[in-house]
């Protein structure tokens, strides 16, 4: 037995002086770090994904602890257990040994009617959970989700059959449509005209240009858009008028009921009735709507859009910005410079560019960009508009020149690498033959790095649509009432302010007053930029790698 | 051949072009760099420049008597004097609309003929109190209006008689009075002075609807039970709520807030030769000069004897001579002060700066007045009026004003604070860059604490360990996370991770204690298995073995988490934590922002410390293996050795992207500034205040500034850093290299 026992102790040295013990610790970071990735993703996908996904509406009878009954009538959110001690001051009966208990939150929308659209149930109060075939969920464009039981269709004033419903629906959403491109192409476009020629006016004044005669023409010009205004505010009201016809009637989970026009449905669903594939198509049809739509109540609800576009421009901008100057300063440093402290200090330069925090960037534009260079640029370009500024504010622009700053040595690293993977004996091959340094660098070196270049662009745009903290200071806003590219001269307007994926994410998630009914919408956000970005880093990988395979090849 | 000749000269010339201007997009990265640094300076500089006060005009008075008091216009374009003969007489400062400077708008008598005014009491910059030798008191307030007309902007002065323009009982019994100070707002006037017949009294006007334009009141008049008989100077806070009674070498408070009675509430006893007093603007400090030069600041403080009067900090004049007068700005907390022999100097309280010091007249001026906008001083001496010019825009910054323990008003004693904005007028800004800098420092440490292990572990055993087929999945998976934008990380661990947290905190304690052991007991279950299934699942699948160890060991840590909560904590962790512990337990705390930003940290040092371990020599490895070391051994001895250099700028890469994060900062903690360690409480570091504050700060003023400064600050950390990072590689690359 001692003998058994010391030959364990010594199997125990043995083990622990061969280091397998270290080895496998170290191993565990490899393991956490990966659980970390992926456990992330997964978290971001699921969670992004449900907001999707037609849920169940559940209809619970309960019985508190004053033995009041109630009815609620929603969708579950979330569940949790918390310890049974912290409801020791109400009178709920516990199942003894009993140490958690569970409850849910509860969506339960209407918010017309209860100040808050979220509460918690506890599971041991609920009775009876149904899921009722006749509720119904309409989504609203003000006041956000109804849940409840359609008592009746009113069409112009008199109750019709409940099968009357999509009908009306699609005429209203006909109706909607055009709403939609009249107030925001024809009104939109009228309204600029006019505040041009205003500008126009001031602007003669100021060069002391203004004649009476260009006065006369100028008013004219106002005069016949006003018409033109009145004529299209005369169509809207009508349509207006239209949408507002007809009602539904529908009763709440505490009896009451609610008449909702239906200027203000977008849309009615029987969840519960949905099987599988009728829940796929909504699922899919939430996505695309959610990836269309413009944002609704303070873009808690809705689509994201705008934000998207303003993204994508950002980053087309920067992108056009960078590329250039990236590819020129990797091309400087790994084909011209030579071998001496200047160029220690430019790579020194380039490391530091890489490793500058992006709020810093933030600052130096918005000082440097936007209040130096856009307040002498309207000094100098737009006088007529001042003191309400021009380029002298934060704008897209900006955003693009501050983001193509911080993702130049992005560019300029990657490319380099691909320069250095290029054997010298193409480069003397070329030289040999005649040609001159330029005219290698143009016809050979370049298109052979061209993938590497790409990689490095690929990788500056990933880095860019994620970047936030600078663009809060030199651009982006919460609701920007403009697309910067729309129908009007010069239909990119690089002075205005734009919508952000990341920054959506940090208003909605935090700004906004009622986090708790955004939550699904952020990661919804957060799902979409993260596969951007996933996306265009693994594209980026891969083409680096199909690279280096080429140039492996290109050596032997 | 002259065609040939002709391409050839083009090419070439097409070559030198490329040439240059590859070489100038070269440098232009250098000069972005240096552009960046250059502008902030540029920016910043105006902060730390002191004060400067030049004489720009000077008029001669064209009237007669002897001036009392002065004044200036916002826009410092018009100038008035009023004289002993009751006198106010307008000046223009400028020579713009064809008008000469210095030439007479107006004039006005405000007094009878035959009277002469004895003394004049100002009230803010806005409101006067003239007292004349027939014992007639009028309160008047000169008014400036800019009037345009089509191309030209004039400025007309008018006189306002907030009190009507009969002559105000002051003294119930019409006594005439010695010494006397007023205060006013639109509801209500005090007035506290000396009567000929030795009384002190207090006088208090209400405004039956609102002096801004009624000038009807209803007075109330007390008397003030004092034992000296002597007064040298009053003073009456903005607010109504103190009287400051000079009576020799004390200063005796009276609280005027009540309407019944008057009480002495404290008494200032600076153990000089008091020689002038004023208050400072924000109606708590007093400032006291003596005989000798020296001016302190006192204001009411909380001690353990109750709150009492202290004195916070003194300043001396240059010239060292007596202190003739204090003049105090209306908005800021900087003074003037002028001695005897026309010597004025400029400081500023709670910086502690004396921001200039020269001569601005031949004696001490019969009237001083500070511009409404504080950018103007303007004297009068020998029937001459001086106007200086004034630049000084940040007297509220220095540098150890920033960096120092400063004694704000109303605070118990000297504090680090931030504090840059608030909604009254009279706020004192509190800009310590102390807190915010402690809690870049504060939120980096935790994230390395978090990231360090988990990242140094994974790059030793991905680098030296792994298979090359594995390493060639796996490297690329964890990398992918320093493409995960940071304000999704914020996002997830401010909505996500923080409520978990909090509810779940007894379970992030097990999982340090857990994940280890787990990892360890799996490992010795590994090495105690039979050969043959050793063989089949081999040791370099550690990781992948680790993965289900890890998730049932953290599933456990989570599910003993409300046991452990209920049976060691009294249910509520939280609780215990605010209660038997005394520690503050916030829900967005630096645990938060430990985790979150060690996850954005984790692949910089991965990626580096990585590359610098795989790329130790081979031959190094194989001859210590050969000559019998474990591979642990090597690894220890030869491996890490080697590369530390490569692993000390992985960290140091890791560090400076730690200390510079914005988003996950601002998402995941209160932000709030404060001074203090403990990892149950939020920070706010430089790069949050700046992403919060910057937005709502007027450019130009001290604020954005700082705001530079503090930017400034994060850029030349984060280039010292890098550059140390960035040196020490480049050195490891050569020895490579040689080896």
């Amino acid at each position: 037995m001692m003998k058994n026992s010391n030959k364990e102790q010594q199997n125990m040295n043995k083990w622990f002086s061969s280091g397998s013990p270290w080895i496998w610790l170290s191993a565990g970071g490899v393991s956490i770090s990966l659980i970390s990735v992926l456990g992330l993703l997964w978290l971001i996908a699921s969670k992004g994904l449900s907001y999707f996904w037609p849920a169940d509406i559940y209809e619970f009878k309960s019985i508190n602890d004053q033995g009041i009954h109630g009815t609620v009538i929603g969708e579950i959110y979330d569940r949790e257990f918390i310890p049974a001690s912290q409801l020791a001051h109400t009178d709920i009966k516990l199942a003894p040994g009993e140490e958690t208990v569970e409850r849910l939150l509860v969506k339960t929308g209407n918010r017309e009617l209860v100040s808050l659209d979220f509460r918690w149930l506890l599971v041991p109060e609920i009775q009876t959970t149904t899921k009722p075939e006749d509720v119904v969920v309409i989504e609203r464009r003000t006041n956000g989700n109804f849940y409840g039981y359609i008592e009746s269709v009113i069409l112009d004033g008199t109750v019709v059959d409940i099968s009357k419903l999509p009908e009306l629906l699609e005429r209203v959403d006909n109706f909607q449509e055009e709403i939609d491109t009249l107030q925001n192409s024809y009104i939109g476009a009228i309204n600029y005209k006019i505040e041009r020629t205003r500008l126009k006016e001031r602007k003669y004044k100021l060069d002391n240009e203004l004649t009476d005669e260009l006065v006369k023409e100028l008013n004219t010009e106002v005069a016949d858009l006003e018409a033109e205004y009145q004529v299209l505010e005369a169509e809207l009201m009508g349509l207006r008028k239209q949408v507002a016809r007809d009602q539904i009637v529908v009763r709440a989970m505490d009896g009451q009921k609610v008449t909702i026009n239906f200027e203000h449905i977008l849309k009615v669903t029987y969840n519960n009735r949905l099987n599988f594939i009728d829940k796929f198509l909504t699922f899919l049809q939430q996505i695309s709507a959610f990836l269309v739509d413009d944002p609704r109540e303070a873009n808690t609800e809705g689509g994201v859009f705008p934000a998207i576009f303003g993204t994508v421009l950002m980053v087309l901008l920067m992108t056009v910005i960078v590329s250039p100057f990236g590819v020129i300063a990797a091309i400087y440093l790994h084909e011209y410079a030579g071998k001496n402290a200047f160029t220690k200090l430019l790579r020194i330069a380039v490391i530091n560019l890489a490793g500058v925090p992006s709020i810093v960037y933030g600052v130096f534009g918005l000082g440097f960009f936007v209040y130096m260079v856009g307040g002498s640029l309207d000094q100098l370009f737009y006088p007529e508009t001042l003191p309400s500024p021009t380029f002298g504010t934060p704008g897209v622009m900006w955003s693009a020149i501050t983001l193509a700053i911080l993702t130049l040595p992005v560019v300029i690293v990657s490319t380099e690498e691909g320069l250095s993977r290029i054997p010298s004996a193409m480069r003397h091959g070329s030289l040999a033959l005649g040609a001159t340094k330029a005219e290698t660098l143009w016809r050979i070196i370049l298109p052979i790095a061209s993938p590497a270049i790409m990689t490095g662009i690929i990788l500056a745009i990933a880095r860019a649509a994620g970047e936030v903290a600078p663009l809060m200071l030199v651009g982006v806003v919460k609701m920007a009432p403009n697309l910067p590219l729309d129908g009007n001269f010069p239909f990119l307007h690089l002075d205005r302010k734009f919508m952000h994926l990341g920054f959506h994410i940090y208003d909605v998630g935090f700004q906004s007053p009622n986090v708790e009914a955004a939550r699904p919408l952020v990661y919804a956000t957060a799902l979409l930029l993260v596969t951007i970005i996933v996306g265009l880093n693994m594209t980026a990988v891969s083409v680096r790698n199909k690279l280096r395979e080429k140039y492996r090849m290109l050596e032997h | 051949m002259a065609l040939a000749f002709k391409s050839t000269g083009t090419r070439q010339l097409k070559n030198s072009l490329a040439k240059w201007l590859i070489t100038l997009g070269g440098i232009s990265v250098l000069f972005t760099l240096v552009l960046i640094f250059m502008y902030l300076l540029y920016v910043i500089k105006p902060v730390f420049d002191s004060a400067t006060v030049e004489q720009t005009s000077h008029i001669a008075l064209s009237s007669e008597g002897r001036t009392l008091s002065t004044g200036v216009d916002e826009l410092k374009e018009v100038a008035y004097e009023i004289n002993t003969r009751g006198e106010i007489v307008f000046y223009r400062l400028t020579d713009k609309n064809n008008h000469e400077l210095g030439s007479q708008i107006s004039s006005q008598h405000l007094i009878s003929d035959d009277a002469e005014i004895t003394h004049i009491v100002d009230s803010g910059i806005h409101y006067k109190l003239l007292v004349d030798s027939d014992n007639n008191n009028l309160v008047i307030a000169p008014k400036f209006q800019a009037v345009y007309t089509a191309d030209t902007r004039e400025i007309m002065a008018r006189i306002d008689y907030p009190l009507g323009e009969e002559s105000l009982e002051i003294d119930e019994n019409n006594e005439q009075l010695k010494k006397v100070a007023f205060a006013m707002n639109s509801e209500k006037v005090v007035f506290v002075a000396k009567t000929t017949d030795g009384r002190l009294i207090k006088t208090s006007l209400l405004a039956e609807d609102d002096f801004d334009y009624d000038p009807a009141f209803e007075a109330i008049y007390q008397e003030i039970d004092f034992y000296s008989k002597k007064v040298d100077e009053i003073l009456i806070t903005p607010d109504l709520s103190l009287a400051f009674v000079q009576s020799g070498n004390t200063v005796s408070v009276f609280d005027l807030t009540d309407e019944d009675v008057v009480t002495l509430k404290a008494e200032i006893k600076p153990k000089t030769n008091i020689t002038s007093m004023a208050l400072l603007s924000g109606s708590s400090s007093v400032l006291i000069g003596d005989d000798k030069g020296n001016i302190s600041q006192w204001f009411e403080v909380a001690s353990d004897s109750g709150r009492d009067f202290q004195k916070i900090r003194s300043f001396n004049n240059a010239s060292g001579e007596s202190v003739a007068k204090i003049y105090t700005e209306q908005f800021r907390k900087s003074f003037y002060t002028v001695s005897s022999s026309g010597a004025a100097d400029i400081f500023y309280t709670t910086s502690e700066a004396q921001l200039w010091n020269g001569k601005i007249a031949e004696t001490a001026p019969q009237a001083f007045a500070i511009s409404p906008r504080a950018d103007a001083i303007v004297t009068v001496s020998n029937n001459e009026l001086k106007i200086f010019t004034v630049h000084n825009e940040h007297p509220e910054v220095t540098w150890s004003a920033l960096w120092n323990e400063v004694w704000y008003e109303g605070y118990a004693e000297p504090d680090y604070i931030w504090q840059s904005t608030s909604g009254t007028d009279d706020f004192e800004a509190k800009f310590s860059l102390v807190p915010i800098s402690f809690g870049t420092l504060k939120a980096a440490f935790y994230a390395m604490l978090f990231a360090v292990p988990i990242a140094l572990t994974a790059a030793i055993y991905t680098a030296y360990f792994m298979t090359p087929g594995l390493r060639k999945k796996v490297k690329p998976t964890i990398e992918l996370m320093e493409a995960l934008p940071t304000v999704i990380l914020g996002f997830l661990a401010g909505l996500w991770l923080a409520p978990i947290i909090e509810i779940y905190l007894p379970a992030i304690f097990l999982m340090v204690i857990f994940l280890p052991l787990s990892t360890l007991i799996a490992a010795f279950a590994w090495y105690k298995l039979p050969k043959d299934i050793k063989l089949k699942i081999p040791e370099t699948l550690a990781p992948v073995i680790l993965i289900p160890v890890i998730l049932i060991s953290v599933y456990c840590a989570f599910a003993l988490s409300p046991i452990l909560e209920t049976h060691m904590f009294g249910g509520d962790v939280r609780q215990y934590i605010t209660n038997e512990l005394g520690i503050n337990f916030d829900q967005r705390n630096a645990l938060v922002v430990g985790i979150a930003m060690g996850f954005a940290v984790i692949p910089t040092i991965f990626t580096m410390a990585e590359d610098a371990i795989f790329s130790v020599p081979r031959h190094l490895t194989s001859g210590s293996l050969a000559l019998g070391a474990t591979q642990w051994q090597t690894l220890i001895k030869v491996v890490l050795l080697t590369a530390s250099p490569g692993i000390f700028s992985a960290l140091m890469m890791g560090l400076g992207r730690a200390v510079g994060e914005t988003m996950i900062v601002l998402m995941a903690t209160g932000n709030t500034p404060i001074l203090d360690w403990s990892i149950f409480q939020g920070m706010r570091t430089l790069a949050a205040n700046i992403a919060v504050e910057m937005p709502e700060s007027e450019v130009g003023s001290s604020h954005y500034r700082i705001l530079f400064l503090a930017a400034f600050v994060l850029f030349v950390f984060t280039f010292v850093v890098n550059t140390l990072a960035e040196f020490v590689r480049q050195r490891l690359r050569d020895k490579y290299s040689s080896l």
